[in-house]
């Protein structure tokens, strides 16, 4: 045994050993083959094209099955996923994704190309309708779209139709979305790629929407409000009825973000609370896996009002049901003032595919009692951690105070302890926030872990902290090095040599 | 254990005791307690979903999408069904790359950065250009994007983007929506027998345009020509010179740097993904001088505290979560594990197996088009042009008809024109080229 603390690592990391002072050598540094492209015309081996239509050559790693076998299995070893531990990023939704969806989407029948024609392809059309409707019924919303590829797609949509919604009954002046100060940074981003001046709502004593603010910031320019309800800091607004019938008598639209809906499964519906639009995070609400980073799903729905302007096309079921089986035929449709498209295709196939296999599975109680459970459980870890949080009631994620610890530090020792840490540092309402979400897939014993983690390092100094992490097969990574010289590619490593 | 409740979620895993436990640690008696939901405001309905086992529900699925006919798909215009082989799929699926998410603590997330760090060099070496994102959704907002990084670029008061006429309807359409809060406004420029008309292209670029687009190879499956000179008017104009293009044909057309390429484009998902209905991968690289205002995730090199070499996401400030209203794009969510899938297919392939994949789309497209021009009532290719993978072919009969009756004996081909359809080799196994070519013959006469 040595005294290197090093060898005692935290137990999900399978990375112990490093060769030639690298955690795992890069593809390039095993092999780079240089193939050189022209020559003889058309004969066997040369190019089938002019030398004047190609490139000089390629040169990239040539590597054999069983290498990269390797490689990317030391790779994935090198990664915590929610399969590893438990996953509380505040905002993120990280619950486990059921093995089974992967089957599923990867059916052979799921394997169609976006141009065949819709009778030959009635099986995606029909899976398409059927997870509309699953949705339009979750959200108490009339019609939905299925584009939009991500949560920040589905935003932009929501923003795109809200215009096209203004211009057409001759308001197109309105030039303002307003957005709470705690809001996701998305809902800004996304208002101001849609052309609108961004009004940011700051919050009231309680972190709720301030409604003497939102009074002043509406106007006849308003064109909506975006909300996420629960908030960033877990809480329902409570006026949310108010709040829409504000936004209504402007003439604004109401915005609903969906990051949060998995607090809100059969006890309350976007659509009831007076949202006029909203979109659907599959990929946190709905257990389709986050993959590193995306792909996720951002469907939007709308109220009836607001269908005419969703992207291009939906599905629907057509008149001639008369078919030979019997069954419903399904047919792409263009709503009458369409945005048009948001996507080249129907946005992320494979992704709807495991989120309907996850709604279908689950069923009204599954999904009720997912959001129960994600709300107990968020309740119960908070009740079991040191660290103050400062408002609620909350629903599915607290956001705890680090106080005078710093929460970025805090995370980074989190690490230590083998467990993933919470969202840090923001919303900025809470000082060294410590955004936490442990949905409903934990059990009570991985709780009291995550739990001890939190209240172990709680009682750690500053020096501990900012030696963090100890454990892990990287340790603080410097981050102003990366952005001050950007090394984006082994050939800029290369040129570093 | 298996459920909380015998009809609760399959996935959220509690015995009766735990729950009361937890119950008792909150300081409430139900559940029910913890929703701070107002009386008018709550939801007392159902759905009306019923829950399945996960065998019906593989069942249900199962029979859902049996609807979808068996083709053999001969279908492209910027999305294909090229073989991927089984190691993409093993080793994506290992569930530390699918059930992670964005690499916000890069010391316990080396490994998805290292891959996503190899992807961005793929680009950068398949480009020649110094910067590649981790990924955009698709092709059609990279295109997007690229627009908007030319609107925040531009250097002059000019507002024109210039597209081909023929571009893809929802590439054209995704455009149109991303500059929809900016003064920019396409316009189409015409082509010339598929190819970019280069010299109605002299015509319409001015000290107004902003950006030109062109695609390598065209939607029609032609290559390009004049690409350096279309990239010397963009130049001279000061526009942004953005060009369309995939992984495969990169291995082997001109590399866009050596064309005078800014900014290019395009699905990187043609190797990685079967057909997948559209879904893609958003291929976005650019020049170096456009590093603070590219779009999306990016992952450099440093050091760990124990001065090795470790990956991170960088340069974050461009990024939304920090520069809120100010960001250089409103991404979040991305297409990282697509992009995993991307750099796992280049690499099994290497080299030598990529710039074969690219030559062999040559050489079959012209084999079938030549086949296919032997066919009464068919001639093809009707561009004279090189070729990549597709091909338009003229067909007396209604192309409509023609269609039809290809899909009734198996097949797909797209409908372009009245006379013209369109046909596509990648991915099509040797073998349903024979039976494609008799099915043409008996419907085309």
């Amino acid at each position: 045994m040595s005294d290197d603390p090093r060898d005692d690592r935290a137990r999900y990391d399978q990375a112990r050993y490093v060769e030639n002072g690298q955690y795992e050598p890069l593809l390039s540094e095993k092999d780079l083959t240089r193939v050189e492209i022209g020559g003889d015309g058309d004969e066997d081996g040369g190019s089938p094209l002019p030398d004047e239509l190609t490139r000089d050559s390629l040169e990239l790693p040539a590597l054999s099955e069983p290498e990269l076998a390797r490689h990317y299995t030391r790779l994935s070893q090198m990664i915590y996923g929610i399969d590893s531990g438990p996953y509380p990023l505040g905002s993120c939704t990280m619950k486990y994704n059921p093995k089974f969806t992967e089957d599923v989407a990867a059916l052979p029948k799921a394997a169609v190309h976006p141009d065949r024609s819709e009778r030959s392809t009635q099986g995606t059309l029909e899976l398409l309708y059927r997870l509309q409707d699953y949705l339009g019924r979750i959200g108490g919303m009339d019609a939905v779209t299925l584009q939009p590829p991500a949560g920040a797609a589905g935003e932009f949509v929501g923003i795109r139709v809200a215009a096209a919604y203004h211009e057409h009954n001759g308001e197109g002046h309105r030039d303002e979305v307003i957005v709470p100060e705690s809001a996701h940074g998305t809902n800004f981003a996304s208002a101001a790629l849609g052309g609108y001046d961004v009004v940011s709502l700051p919050s009231d004593d309680e972190g709720r929407v301030d409604l003497e603010a939102l009074e002043a910031a509406l106007s006849e320019n308003t064109a909506a409000l975006m909300l996420t309800n629960p908030n960033t800091l877990g809480l329902f607004e409570r006026d949310i009825a108010e709040i829409a019938e504000m936004v209504h008598d402007v003439g604004g639209l109401l915005y609903y973000d969906g990051a949060n809906l998995n607090a809100l499964l059969g006890r309350a519906r976007p659509g009831d609370m007076g949202f006029d639009v909203m979109h659907y995070n599959v990929h946190k609400t709905f257990a389709t896996p986050h993959g590193g980073g995306g792909p996720g799903a951002g469907p939007v729905g709308v109220v009836d009002e607001l269908a005419p302007f969703l992207p291009a096309p939906r599905v629907r079921e057509a008149d001639d049901s008369d078919s030979r089986s019997g069954e419903p035929t399904y047919e792409l449709f263009d709503p009458e003032h369409t945005i048009g498209k948001v996507h080249g295709y129907q946005g992320n196939w494979l992704v709807l595919v495991k989120a309907f296999a996850y709604i279908a599975r689950l069923g009204d109680e599954g999904l009720a009692d997912a959001s129960a459970t994600a709300v107990l459980n968020a309740n119960y870890l908070a009740s079991r951690i040191e660290y103050e949080v400062p408002y609620g009631p909350f629903h599915h994620e607290f956001v705890a105070s680090a106080g005078d610890q710093d929460a970025a530090d805090v995370a980074k020792r989190m690490l230590d302890h083998g467990v993933h840490p919470p969202t840090t540092k923001w919303p900025e309402i809470v000082p060294e926030a410590l955004m936490t979400e442990p949905t409903e897939v934990e059990s009570k014993a991985t709780l009291d872990r995550l739990a001890a983690a939190f209240n172990a390092v709680a009682a750690e100094d500053d020096e501990t902290l900012e030696g963090a992490p100890q454990r892990t097969a990287a340790r603080r990574i410097d981050q102003t090095d990366a952005a001050r010289s950007p090394r984006l590619s082994w050939q800029a490593l290369e040129d570093d040599d | 254990m298996n459920g909380s409740h015998a009809t609760g979620s399959p996935y959220a895993p509690y015995t009766n005791d735990e729950r009361t436990a937890m119950l008792e640690s909150v300081g409430v008696d139900d559940v029910e307690e913890l929703f701070d939901i107002p009386e008018d405001v709550r939801f007392d309905d159902e759905f009306g979903i019923d829950a399945r086992t996960e065998r019906e529900t593989r069942r249900l699925v199962r029979l859902v999408l049996g609807r979808n006919d068996e083709l053999t798909e001969l279908l492209g215009r910027g999305h294909y069904g090229y073989y991927v082989p089984s190691l993409i799929d093993h080793l994506a699926d290992r569930s530390e790359f699918l059930t992670s998410y964005t690499q916000y603590q890069p010391e316990v997330s080396q490994g998805f950065l290292q891959a996503l760090f190899e992807y961005q060099s793929l680009l950068v070496e398949l480009t020649g250009l110094e910067v590649a994102n981790c990924s955009m959704y698709d092709a059609a907002t990279a295109l997007g994007e690229a627009a908007t990084l030319a609107d925040r670029t531009r250097s002059t008061s000019g507002h024109r983007v210039l597209v081909p006429d023929l571009l893809l309807e929802g590439r054209r359409s995704t455009l149109e929506n991303y500059v929809a809060g900016t003064d920019l406004e396409v316009e189409t420029y015409p082509t010339d027998d598929a190819n970019a008309d280069r010299d109605a292209l002299a015509e319409a670029v001015d000290e107004d345009v902003v950006m030109v687009y062109v695609e390598n190879p065209t939607v029609r499956g032609t290559i390009e020509e004049r690409l350096d000179e279309i990239g010397d008017l963009a130049d001279d104009a000061d526009a942004l010179y953005v060009l369309g293009t995939d992984p495969v044909a990169l291995s082997m057309l001109q590399r866009p740097a050596d064309v005078g390429a800014d900014v290019v484009v395009g699905d990187a998902s043609v190797l990685g993904l079967p057909t997948s209905y559209g879904m893609g991968l958003g291929l976005f690289a650019c020049r170096e001088e456009f590093l603070r205002q590219v779009p999306g995730r990016l992952v450099g090199a440093s050091e760990d505290a124990t001065d090795r070499r470790a990956y991170t996401l960088t340069l974050q400030t461009r990024e939304q979560h920090i520069r809120r209203e100010r960001a250089t794009s409103n991404i979040c969510t991305n297409q990282a594990w697509v992009a995993l899938r991307t750099a796992m297919h280049a690499a099994s392939l290497g080299p030598d197996g990529m710039v074969d994949l690219a030559e062999r789309g040559v050489r079959r497209a012209a084999d079938l088009a030549e086949r296919v021009d032997g066919i009464v009532g068919v001639k093809a290719p009707v561009h004279d042009r090189h070729h990549l993978r597709e091909f338009v072919a003229r067909v007396d009969q209604p192309a409509r008809a023609v269609a039809e009756d290809l899909e009734r004996r198996g097949f797909a081909v797209h409908v372009v024109g009245e006379h013209e359809i369109q046909i596509c080799v990648a991915g099509v196994p040797d073998e349903r080229l024979d039976p494609f070519v008799a099915a043409l013959e008996e419907v085309a006469r």
